[in-house]
């Protein structure tokens, strides 16, 4: 395997003062490039950035990349109706929203994605799929794994190993999918569990699937090794030289703008406020000085944000002037945990300084607030 | 190709266009629309069905998952309209045409068909279909996904950083003139341009002579050409500014602002600063980091600040205190527990440390560890952000010296730090000294306390913290 640092690259393009056009328009048909990165935003940046900037007509591009813990939710998921909100941000995993269709997936080094950038019009999913397959049985024959007609890649039949997604834009397409090498299969089954109930949304749900690690069907393989098998196998399916270039999804002066991208898909409003309308009809059992309460709660959810808000709380358990302002306030904020904290504090410095009041308020906002 | 069409109200037949157009006929229907009747002669744009296109693999049905537009908005070829999902692809549509949205045939969620309408667009009789030489190219970068940088037509050469720079000014790269090789445009061109559009002043440029772009006629500058002169005089001109008011809703943090400034505005605030002399603090601090770092903790100036507020606190109780709502009552609060004001990607949050008349130095950086990360993670509990008694708001460490900090309700004190400066003070024997200077503005309730109460709490505060072994005789 011959690794081409992009330093050389760029070095040598000084010298022809062009660097973007030497880096990006290679004679050949097909680019190989790998992501120096971990961190999901970035790569997924680099992934909008060759959708948006490159000219694919002639020339094909793969995109290797890895990523430290994260979680992945398609573009018109919700993310918590997906997985478990308060487990990530315990784990500090990451959530991010991918700009293709699909499912979520969950994301670590011991997964690797493959990005297969085309012209629209030679979008072609199962192709890359085969040539996944291929690359897989020519490094390891025995591996008994075959692409299915929804596209997942199965391991002895039953055990997926791989999803996909695929994003189509005007002139560019891409198709991505992920393959298991040797992921965190306990973190996986416990991020992916969401604990909400009473969620009712249009959002495209996740179909969950038994999975496998190939780590685990071979335990020789790594994930260096399946990078560079299909790599080999996609230099020799496009006829080109088996070289994978090394991408830094910071350097700016090679892929202008990819800073505010990366940023960008790192704001609420993406990961969040792009969730389709949902709704929350649930029941907060809350213990109260040795009873039970049973107060009903029904919001409306529209990008990420509460446009209705009903507790039914038993009368006077709240003073109502209380109560209204604490519907006012969360209609419109944000359905997030740290917002509705800030809010729902703030709201206590206003009202008397009574100890029974505030222990009200807090059980009760504690309660809504576990619900993001 | 210009089409004219006048619409009746009363009947559902309308008068077909007289002139052929040179359009595709295939996206081409005459809508069968009902239209007030205008007495003006308007000539209103052609009405074009702009089909789902192929998807390819064979789909034909997709499920519309989002609108970029709304009826009524204008739109430009190549901009996105929406997005629609099959089968775990996700699909951006865009225009086709420039020209206004008037009529979205699907809503979110249901599903459309290859080759049926999607959308329905007028296009501007004036301006015809838009040509596909239009230079579309480093349009500002927007929020949407729809960025393009692709040039149809005209190639203008720049590398991506001079394109970066004209992105970033919203400079449209076919307005500048190159004088690079190949009428490349440099970087100072773009700088050049920039400069005659807000009659910035530049250095004369030892280049050759500039060629000014061609625009609309204006006083010519005397500036950069002029070698003789070595300052330019500025000319004023009329600055062409692209820029839009933009009105957002009130939410979450800012609204939280809001209700507990509002509140605070009942409160009379009274005022009271003084100067801080931390030269012997800043020297223990240095000794006692890296203790606190072998333990763990990261050793910053609020716990010394908080401790010795905690122990002023001890002798004038009356600022730990609350007044109720009618003004009738003073509850004297037992706990010390001090706020810290943090400010966060959102906005300010302030956490409270509890009981700082039982903790340590140590034990208080502990607490400020963890309410720190756990306030830049977004993710402090209800409990500590209530319950609070007493502020302290460090805004020193972003700069400052003096302020004029806000009481949180129910507190009836707060205190602002300042930054710490080196300047100059005069010693005991007269001698001028390197002493390191801390400003404290605080503000009290001037219900309940009054000026001589702050100022001996403030003398004390400040006492500790000028000689910190003085804290020990008093520490509990």
């Amino acid at each position: 395997m011959v690794l081409q640092s992009v330093k050389n690259c760029l070095w040598m393009s000084c010298v022809l003062r062009t660097p973007k056009a030497y880096f990006w328009s290679t004679a050949s048909g097909g680019l190989i490039i790998q992501s120096v990165s971990n961190d999901v935003y970035q790569n997924l940046a680099v992934e909008d950035w060759i959708h948006d900037h490159m000219d694919l007509e002639k020339q094909q591009v793969l995109f290797l990349w890895r990523n430290s813990p994260a979680v992945v939710i398609g573009r018109h998921q919700n993310p918590w109706q997906e997985c478990n909100l308060r487990l990530l941000r315990q784990k500090n995993i990451k959530l991010a929203r991918r700009r293709s269709g699909g499912g979520t997936v969950y994301h670590d080094l011991g997964n690797i994605n493959l990005t297969f950038f085309t012209s629209r019009k030679k979008y072609e999913r199962m192709e890359n799929l085969k040539l996944v397959v291929k690359a897989l049985k020519a490094l390891r024959p025995q591996l008994d794994v075959r692409v299915t007609d929804r596209y997942d890649i199965l391991l002895d039949r039953q055990y997926k190993i791989s999803g996909t997604a695929a994003k189509l834009g005007r002139t560019n397409a891409y198709h991505h999918c992920t393959l298991l090498c040797n992921a965190d299969k306990c973190v996986l089954s416990s991020v992916l569990k969401s604990p909400s109930k009473g969620l009712k949304s249009n959002a495209t749900p996740s179909v969950p699937a038994l999975v496998k690690n190939l780590f685990e069907e071979d335990p020789s393989l790594t994930s260096e090794m399946l990078l560079d098998a299909i790599a080999k196998e996609y230099a020799v399916q496009h006829q080109i030289d088996h070289h994978i270039t090394l991408i830094n999804p910071t350097d700016e002066t090679l892929l202008p703008g990819i800073s505010d991208k990366t940023k960008e898909l790192q704001t609420w409003e993406w990961v969040y406020g792009k969730t389709p309308k949902f709704s929350i009809s649930t029941c907060l059992n809350m213990v109260y000085k040795d009873s039970v309460l049973d107060v009903k709660v029904n919001m409306d959810v529209k990008h990420g944000r509460i446009e209705v808000c009903n507790i039914d709380l038993p009368e006077q358990w709240l003073p109502p002037g209380l109560y209204s302002e604490l519907v006012k306030s969360l209609t419109g904020s944000k359905f997030c945990p740290n917002e509705t904290t800030t809010l729902v504090t703030t709201l206590l410095r206003l009202c008397p300084q009574d100890d029974e009041l505030h222990s009200r308020w807090s059980l009760l906002c504690e309660n809504m607030i576990r619900l993001m | 190709v210009c089409i004219h069409r006048v619409r009746s109200c009363s009947s559902i037949r309308f008068i077909k266009s007289k002139y052929v157009c040179v359009f595709d006929k295939s996206a081409l229907k005459f809508s069968h629309q009902q239209r007030l009747f205008r007495t003006s002669a308007v000539s209103c744009g052609q009405i074009v069905q702009f089909k789902l296109s192929d998807i390819g693999e064979g789909i034909t049905e997709v499920t519309v998952k989002e609108w970029y537009v709304k009826e009524g908005d204008s739109v430009s070829q190549f901009d996105s309209i929406c997005e629609v999902q099959s089968d775990k692809a996700s699909v951006t549509i865009t225009s086709r045409y420039d020209g206004i949205i008037r009529k979205l045939h699907y809503s979110i969620d249901d599903i459309a068909f290859v080759g049926k309408p999607l959308v329905d667009i007028e296009i501007d009789a004036s301006k015809g279909v838009a040509s596909e030489e239009d230079v579309v190219e480093t349009p500002p970068m927007s929020h949407e996904e729809h960025t393009h940088q692709e040039i149809k037509g005209h190639k203008t050469l720049a590398t991506p950083a001079v394109r970066r720079l004209a992105m970033e000014n919203n400079i449209k790269l076919s307005e500048v003139v190159g004088t690079g090789k190949d009428n490349r445009i440099l970087k100072e061109d773009i700088l050049n341009y920039l400069a005659k559009q807000t009659g910035a002043i530049l250095p004369p440029s030892p280049k050759a002579e500039i060629v000014p772009p061609q625009r609309r006629a204006e006083a010519v500058p005397a500036a950069p050409k002029d070698k003789a002169r070595k300052i330019p005089v500025p000319v004023s001109r009329p600055i062409a500014f692209a820029g839009k008011d933009k009105t957002e809703p009130v939410t979450g943090f800012q609204k939280a602002m809001v209700k507990t400034m509002s509140a605070a505005l009942k409160i009379p605030h009274f005022g009271y600063s003084d100067e801080v002399d931390l030269t012997q603090l800043v020297q223990l601090r240095e000794e006692l980091k890296p203790l606190a770092e072998m333990r763990g903790v990261k050793l910053s100036f609020m716990p010394f600040f908080m401790k010795a507020a905690s122990l002023g606190l001890l002798q004038y109780p009356i600022l730990n205190s609350s007044l109720d709502e009618n003004c009738q009552n003073v509850t004297y609060k037992a706990s010390h527990n001090i706020g810290v004001a943090m400010d966060t990607g959102q906005g300010l949050i302030v956490p409270n440390v509890k009981n700082v008349q039982v903790c340590s130095v140590f034990d208080i950086a502990v607490e400020l560890n963890r309410l720190q990360s756990l306030g830049s993670a977004g993710q402090l509990g209800t409990s500590d952000l209530t319950g609070g008694t007493f502020t302290l708001s460090n805004i020193g460490t972003i700069g400052g010296t003096y302020a004029k900090p806000v009481i949180l309700p129910p507190e009836v004190a707060i205190g602002a730090l300042g930054k710490i400066q080196v300047l100059p003070r005069f010693n005991s024997k007269g001698e001028v000294f390197k002493a390191q200077i801390m400003n404290v503005s605080w503000s009290a309730d001037h219900r309940i306390i009054d000026g001589a109460t702050m100022a001996r709490f403030s003398n004390l505060w400040k006492s500790y913290l000028e000689n910190p072994a003085s804290m020990l005789l008093d520490l509990k």
